[in-house]
């Protein structure tokens, strides 16, 4: 039995099934992140004045991002039209790219994190605080760590930041810090402070869905691409509602962007 | 976008996508670039960088994903979703108004 209206439209709406639904979901979607913006704008006026960090993020980083998500928007589409010219081996082309640029995101992403991850507040007994990073990088150390088991340690190599508004200054000397001396360890986690947890929560997010979607596009770009010999009309609409998944996937991070690393 | 184009439409349309594309670079660097300027308040600052992301996301809505030439089903769709959309950040704006009945008191 065939499934109807996957390639004809239906009289009623005008539109094949597969995009009716994928509109619908997307609406549903607008819905989840306009949650989470929601949340954010109640966190962030709430915050105690002069609490909320402000360009903790690494801006130029940020903007390679949003450049590549631009460019794998501009891919998916014109694969799409080159199905619709009837050129198979452009689509493979562009849809290699948008893969590709879905691999650089998350990958850059993946860096962003782990600097995240390995960067440490330190507050000393004697009320001192160091920002920096542990010698070694370490990932999500603190101070329960380095007290106890294997990974306990009678002092640590600490690396401060440079002094705020000389990012491009050398890095100071490394320091040592005896691990008695050590009232609180924290690395800059989902935990660490409100605009960190809410920044987590929205870009991961973000990226299950850039992970989702790039996912069924590699399916459709490899072994799903089978379907253009046998029902070529059916495999263009299928590239179509995928690229609809993508580009909202794009939208989402054009405002995920200055809010999260400008604003 | 109607489902049947003829190639000349496609090929006029794939001249577009670049346009977009050249547009939506130009975006970004200016939305970087603005960051650079300090505005006389938070709200300006605030309202110039969501004015770029709002034309950045037209011009993905409208011409990547056809917005500007679709079926009226799809209009009807997301006229639903903006009216719940605005009435969410509606109801988030009107939290913050100290003498408003949803209002949340912080606890410090």
């Amino acid at each position: 039995m065939d499934i109807p209206y996957t390639v004809k439209p239906r009289e009623d709406t005008g539109l094949y099934n597969a995009k009716l639904g994928i509109w619908l979901f997307l609406a549903s979607e607008v819905m989840l992140f306009g949650a989470f913006f929601s949340a954010y704008i109640l966190l962030r006026v709430g915050a105690l004045p002069g609490t909320w960090p402000t360009h903790l993020l690494n801006i130029p980083i940020g903007t390679v991002n949003t450049l590549v998500l631009i460019t794998s928007s501009i891919t998916v589409v014109m694969a799409w039209a080159s199905l619709k010219l009837n050129n198979f081996g452009k689509f493979r082309l562009y849809q290699g790219i948008t893969v590709l640029c879905a691999l650089i995101f998350v990958g850059i992403k993946s860096y962003e994190y782990h600097d995240k991850f390995t960067h440490y507040e330190v507050k000393l007994t004697d009320g001192k605080v160091y920002n920096g990073h542990i010698s070694g990088s370490p990932m999500f150390m603190n101070l329960a760590k380095l007290t106890t088991g294997k990974t306990a340690v009678k002092e640590i190599q600490f690396i401060p930041d440079p002094p705020k508004g000389e990012k491009h200054a050398a890095h100071p000397e490394p320091i040592t810090i005896q691990v008695a001396e050590i009232k609180k360890l924290e690395c800059y986690g989902p935990f660490h402070s409100t605009y960190l947890a809410i920044y987590f929560t929205m870009t991961a997010l973000h990226g299950l869905h850039v992970v989702g979607g790039a996912l069924v596009i590699a399916y459709l770009w490899g072994p799903g691409a089978r379907m253009w010999r046998t029902d070529p009309e059916r495999f263009t609409n299928r590239i179509e509602v995928s690229g609809l998944f993508w580009h909202f996937v794009d939208l989402v991070w054009i405002f995920l962007f200055p809010v999260l690393y400008l604003l | 976008m109607s489902e049947h184009h003829s190639a000349e439409e496609i090929k006029k349309s794939v001249r577009k996508y670049i346009m977009v594309f050249v547009a939506l670079l130009v975006g970004t660097v200016v939305t970087v670039l603005a960051n650079e300027i300090h505005f006389s308040s938070i709200a300006m600052t605030v309202f110039v960088a969501l004015l770029i992301a709002s034309v950045k996301a037209f011009l993905v809505a409208g011409y990547f994903m056809h917005l500007i030439s679709e079926k009226k089903m799809i209009y009807a769709i997301l006229a639903a979703t903006a009216f719940f959309f605005v009435a969410l950040m509606y109801l988030t704006i009107w939290s913050l108004d100290k003498g408003s009945l949803i209002h949340i008191k912080h606890v410090t």
